[in-house]
């Protein structure tokens, strides 16, 4: 049955590999291009069959093993793949949004000398992707989640010459890689904790059947689950390691879009989602989980406020997002933190590559012009819907989506999640208020990124402002067809309470073979007298969009209507202002807590410890050895004779007891 | 106890003493050194040869898969015993594929070529002695051996500050060694004592009546030589300064094999010899190697001079070799013997690489590279390659040591193993540093601008494939290494 499996990863690794090696002499762009996108697109083909079987089969786990990797005794791992419901919606939304964003970038790089360079890893990004999803073991997720972090940290450095960017890469690598502590530490402790109940297992399928070995709500649990978490946190961008993502916008657009909003970054909602048995366990994981994603969908928000590159808004909001997701996943909502991976994928892929488009044009109109000023800044366009209607439109139906406007794809999941902060067994009233209120500011700053950028008056210098075009097909072409998806991807998820038309939630039940059992074992779920007050789920509903409307309307207040509101604000409160601009000064804060004071230990230990201690006691001997030897010293082996001196000695000694003794 | 495996040819003999035929030849041939560098070249090539001959022969095989013995100064019982199991087998073949490296590296030896050459080969009789050798006295001698050309190597062919790093280099060896002879003497006369068999035999030495205060003076001595080698913290400060100053071909060699001497000589000989002691030592060995990991990453992270950060991070790394020994289970022994080898291929790739750099841009100092990868595509895609193995990226070499390692060290006890892991943090922070200065940024003056040469692609092409299959497909390698270490878990290591 599943058995082409395989081909899934394969498509795109074989493509990044003619490109990594070939692509220097082939040199001919739609080549290249080409053959980066028709790798993912097959890998996207055979995901839909594999998809479209799961969905029609009864049973809903299957593994293909491909051979074995490491096999010591009691371990052994291997090069096996998993697809359940699961994976299965993973693989769809990695490679279908993946094939738009490899056709975007051949429009989007034309021209660059490093293209093939960028198609590679593209690819390779892609292949890493997949084995994440679909490793059926946790070493095999792990090669994915490291792998996904190279390729992030090649894409982001794309631009080397750049010091920003290569200062950003390595941010971005060794951010991760403290998160990538907390997975390992995670992954041995599991290790060994199922082992002292005699079952030594890597195996997710083993791991869920033997989860109840481990005692519920118990302190290993939880120890595990937060090692994960942390390991989560890193890979998403959530407080405390979210620092490393706004700087990653160092790399091209479409690598934000992929990689920072659609696909990597989800890593760690997919991985919590993944275990989802053994954080069903412990009740404590499962708050910190919910107060995390709240705190850093708040903060972030806090920060999107004030940031003028379009990109950077972007990724605030990217980063306040996923909070949403851990808020979902913390208060037991799995399904719907799922949901809201994939419509974010959509609408944010389609806001990043709409960024892209407008960078673009404004690119291009600077370079007809002769300028150089910065076609990021937001107070540079202003009216550009004019220049480019379906790059406008794509990104207003996207910004839609992400505020919950009702019946765009964002109002679904995002409700859906707010629903379960409020309703759920483990939901808390502290994080549905959080949620809301950060569900408001996105809509502002979403809009306000909106008005800044395509509406009001144009700000372009003079010389450029009339040379922006639209943008060729092959970057519209995806756009429109994420802008579509953003509008009607919700109505996979319908919730019960507004189902006039019975068709049921499509991905509730879809998942459910995944997260029911987890949800049944340990009582998560919406209390029987909440889930059947329709009248109360509808009413927050309309709250929230209410919510999102005044999000959008004090937008349109500050930014179209009285556009001298912002400036006076800004006047009124300048501490203030500087610290949101500055992004609350926590780079600075990180400094100076850990990277300088690591730089100066490994200083001291070196010059101190290693140069003065060891090196002076050794010294000192050698000295000691020096005077005693100074008949030798100046024959260069003088050491050479002592030492066969010293070995004659002991030949001797033997001798004398082998003939005496 | 003598294995029936009655070998026709004394391969083992050949493996050993061609080489030693390279260097004489060389020295006689001295005055063309071209003809020198062709019979290095091919006396490396055929050891390679042979020993992957000898490799793919013994493919499913057990206990000794070959194994020499011959009387040899028979009035003191020092006999002439090699012998070959799956792990020495590994270690040969590392050693025979590094020479190659080591040889190419070295092509364009300007100065007194025909004794570098002869002295590398002489380093290699030396090693491949010391991976075969199962007679104390015959271990010891090779053991000697192996430091010998390294000095010189050093010495006279090293960068600036030479002098001093050969003689810190000699001193602590040299100091390790002396307690190693005097134990081994001991050990011997006791052993005779007891049974009025006098003999050096690994075999025979074992079933010496020791007691626990012996066993543990003895047990220190042997330790004391294979720590400083190894180098465990704090024994470890000529490794830095030796692999600076050394030649490539010498930094290769330090890294890539003498290194694992150490680490060898712990599991052949002192901790079957002395168990109970071994035993005994086990937490003090796992807490010196965590101190190192930490110690040597930290200090990797401030260096400047790319050579130093390498070596800093080479004891980092067999910090976590010794980390799998101390935890003594299958799963990390097997973890420790795989990282051995894929560290000395990693380690190896990269001492070859930078001297490819400094040959181009003239300086080894972070600060004033940079950009290599605008003027040198493909010299820095292995150079990143290799890079990453170092740093532990999944699917690459070194990884899979070091996962097994964690493994097996989380098994024997969570706390070692959670501390270790904190050290992948650290082994990224200080090689993405050389890889942004050196390959990024803009770039800066060189004396060069041509990328690969075919001498390089040869040296590098095997290395680098190597890396790859390894992190991917280990299997082959743990399938040698299976029932070399339960054997000598359970039984000290006589099949």
């Amino acid at each position: 049955m599943y058995s082409n499996l395989w081909l899934i990863p394969f498509f795109p690794l074989v493509g990044s590999i003619i490109n990594g090696l070939f692509g220097k002499k082939i040199k001919n762009e739609k080549v290249i291009g080409g053959i980066a996108t028709i790798a993912i697109f097959l890998s996207f083909l055979v995901s839909c069959q594999n998809f479209f079987r799961l969905l029609g089969d009864t049973e809903k786990v299957h593994q293909q093993i491909l051979g074995s990797w490491m096999s010591i005794g009691i371990l052994n791992v291997e090069w096996g793949f998993l697809l359940d419901p699961l994976s299965a919606l993973m693989i769809m939304v990695v490679t279908g949004v993946g094939s738009l964003i490899h056709l975007y970038s051949i429009g989007y790089m034309h021209g660059e000398t490093g293209f093939y360079r960028f198609f590679s890893y593209l690819n390779l990004f892609c292949f890493s992707m997949l084995m994440l999803v679909l490793g059926n073991n946790a070493l095999v997720m792990f090669i994915g989640w490291e792998g996904v972090g190279l390729c992030s940290y090649l894409l982001i450095g794309y631009y080397f010459e750049k010091k920003s960017a290569g200062d950003a890469a390595k941010k971005a690598f060794v951010v991760n890689r403290i998160g990538d502590f907390g997975f390992l530490c995670g992954l041995f402790t599991l290790f060994w904790a199922l082992g002292s109940k005699g079952v030594w297992t890597l195996n997710f399928v083993e791991i869920s059947e033997n989860a109840h070995l481990l005692q519920s709500g118990g302190l290993l649990v939880t120890v595990v689950t937060l090692c994960f978490f942390l390991g989560a946190t890193g890979k998403s961008a959530q407080i405390p390691l979210y620092t490393w993502l706004p700087d990653a916008m160092e790399g091209p657009t479409p690598v934000s879009a992929l990689i920072h909003a659609a696909t990597m970054v989800t890593a760690g909602i997919y991985m919590i989602a993944r275990m989802n048995i053994l954080f069903a366990m412990s009740p404590t994981t499962m708050m910190v989980i919910a107060f995390v994603g709240a705190a850093t969908a708040l903060f972030a928000a806090s920060i999107g406020f004030a940031q003028n590159d379009i990109k950077r808004v972007l990724a605030y909001s990217t980063v306040s997002q996923l909070g949403f997701m851990f808020m979902a996943m913390g208060v037991g909502a799995f399904t719907a933190g799922i949901f809201h991976l994939m419509t974010h994928a959509f609408f944010k892929a389609c806001l990043f590559l709409g960024s892209g488009s407008v960078i673009h044009g404004m690119h291009h109109a600077y370079h007809h012009a002769h300028l150089h000023d910065d076609p990021q800044d937001m107070r540079n366009m202003g009216g550009l819907r004019k220049f480019m209607p379906i790059t406008w439109i794509t990104y207003l139906l996207s910004c839609l989506a992400i505020a919950g406007m009702p019946f765009f794809a964002g109002f679904f999941s995002k409700d859906e999640i707010l629903w379960w902060t409020f309703a759920s067994t483990r939901g808390s009233y502290l994080v549905w208020i959080i949620g809301t209120i950060a569900a408001c500011m996105t809509a502002f700053y979403m809009f306000r990124s909106l008005y800044m950028t395509f509406h009001g008056e144009q700000r372009t210098d003079v010389r450029a402002k009339d040379h922006i075009p639209e943008s060729p097909w092959v970057i519209t072409l995806p756009l429109i067809i994420l802008a579509g998806l953003a509008t009607i991807a919700g109505f996979i998820g319908i919730p019960h309470a507004i189902d006039v038309a019975h068709v049921g939630n499509g991905i509730a039940s879809f998942l459910d073979p995944v997260f029911g059992q987890a949800q049944q074992l340990h009582n998560i779920g919406i209390p029987e007298d909440l889930a059947h007050n329709v009248g109360l789920e509808i009413g927050l509903m309309c709250m929230s969009v209410v919510i999102g409307l005044i999000g959008i309307g004090g937008a349109y207040y500050m930014y179209m209507k009285k556009q001298e509101l912002p400036a006076k604000f800004t006047g009124a409160f300048p501490g203030l202002h500087k610290a949101v601009f500055n992004k609350w000064y926590i780079d600075e804060l990180y400094d100076f807590l850990f990277v300088n004071p690591c730089k100066k230990i490994g200083t001291f230990l070196w010059k101190g410890f290693d140069v003065c201690v060891v090196d002076g006691v050794v010294n000192g001997i050698g000295w000691v050895v020096k005077g005693l030897a100074s008949g030798l010293r100046y024959t260069q082996s003088g050491f050479l004779h002592n030492y066969a001196m010293i070995m004659v000695v002991g030949v001797v000694v033997i001798v004398g007891y082998y003939i005496f003794g | 106890m003598t294995p029936d495996v009655a070998t026709p040819f004394p391969l083992l003999s050949l493996l050993l003493w061609l080489p030693l035929g390279g260097t004489l030849l060389c020295l006689l041939l001295r005055h063309s050194s071209n003809l020198c560098r062709w019979i290095s070249l091919l006396t490396t090539l055929t050891v390679l040869v042979v020993a992957l001959g000898m490799a793919v022969s013994s493919i499913g095989g057990s206990g000794w898969l070959f194994y020499e013995d011959a009387a040899w100064i028979e009035p003191f019982g020092i006999r002439y015993t090699l012998g070959m199991d799956g792990i020495s087998l590994l270690l040969v073949l590392l050693t025979a594929l590094l020479q190659v490296a080591a040889i190419l590296i070295s092509w364009r030896q300007k100065q007194r070529p025909a004794l570098f050459y002869a002295l590398v080969l002489v380093m290699e009789t030396g090693i491949i002695g010391v991976f075969l050798s199962l007679d104390l006295i015959l271990f010891y001698l090779f053991w000697e051996l192996m430091l010998i050309p390294m000095f010189f190597l050093i010495g006279v062919w090293g960068h600036e500050n030479r002098v001093y790093a050969a003689v810190k280099f000699f001193f602590f060896t040299l100091a390790g060694s002396l307690f190693l002879l005097l134990a081994i003497i001991w050990l011997y006369l006791l052993h005779g004592g007891q049974t009025g068999d006098y003999s050096f035999a690994l075999d025979a030495l074992r079933q010496t009546v020791l007691t626990p205060g012996q066993e543990m003076i003895l047990y220190i001595g042997f330790m004391l030589a294979f720590i400083v080698k190894v180098p465990l913290f704090p024994f470890h400060t000529w490794l830095p300064d030796a692999h600076t100053e050394a030649p490539p071909a010498g930094s290769v060699d330090l890294a890539g094999l003498l290194l694992k001497t150490g680490v060898y000589g712990m599991i052949r000989f002192a901790f079957p010899l002395f168990p109970a002691a071994a035993q005994k030592s086990l937490p003090f060995l796992a807490i010196l190697a965590l101190v190192g990991i930490f110690y040597a990453a930290w200090i990797a992270y401030v260096q400047t001079d790319m050579k130093r950060v390498i070596a800093y991070s080479s004891v980092a790394h067999l910090g976590f070799v010794i980390l799998g020994l101390a935890a003594w289970n299958q799963l990390a022994w097997e973890g420790s013997l795989l990282l051995m080898i894929n560290h000395g291929i990693t380690t190896g790739g990269l001492f070859v690489m930078i001297a490819m750099i400094q040959d181009r841009s003239g300086t080894r100092e972070l600060g004033k590279l940079g950009g290599l990868w605008t003027v040198f595509p493909n010299l820095s895609a292995f150079f990143l390659l290799f890079c990453l193995s170092s740093l532990g990226l999944p699917g690459l070499a070194n990884f899979a040591g070091e996962i097994l390692v964690l493994l097996g060290a989380f098994k024997a006890d969570p706390l070692w193993g959670g501390m270790a892991v904190a050290g992948v943090v650290f082994s990224a922070a200080y090689m993405l540093r050389v890889v942004q200065s050196a390959l990024w940024g803009e770039s800066k003056k060189l004396a060069r601008n041509d990328d690969l040469a075919v001498r390089e692609w040869l040296i590098l092409v095997p290395l680098a494939a190597l890396v790859v299959l390894l992190g991917v497909y280990p299997a082959p390698v743990l399938e040698f290494l299976r029932e070399p270490v339960s054997l000598l878990l359970e039984t000290g290591g006589m099949p």
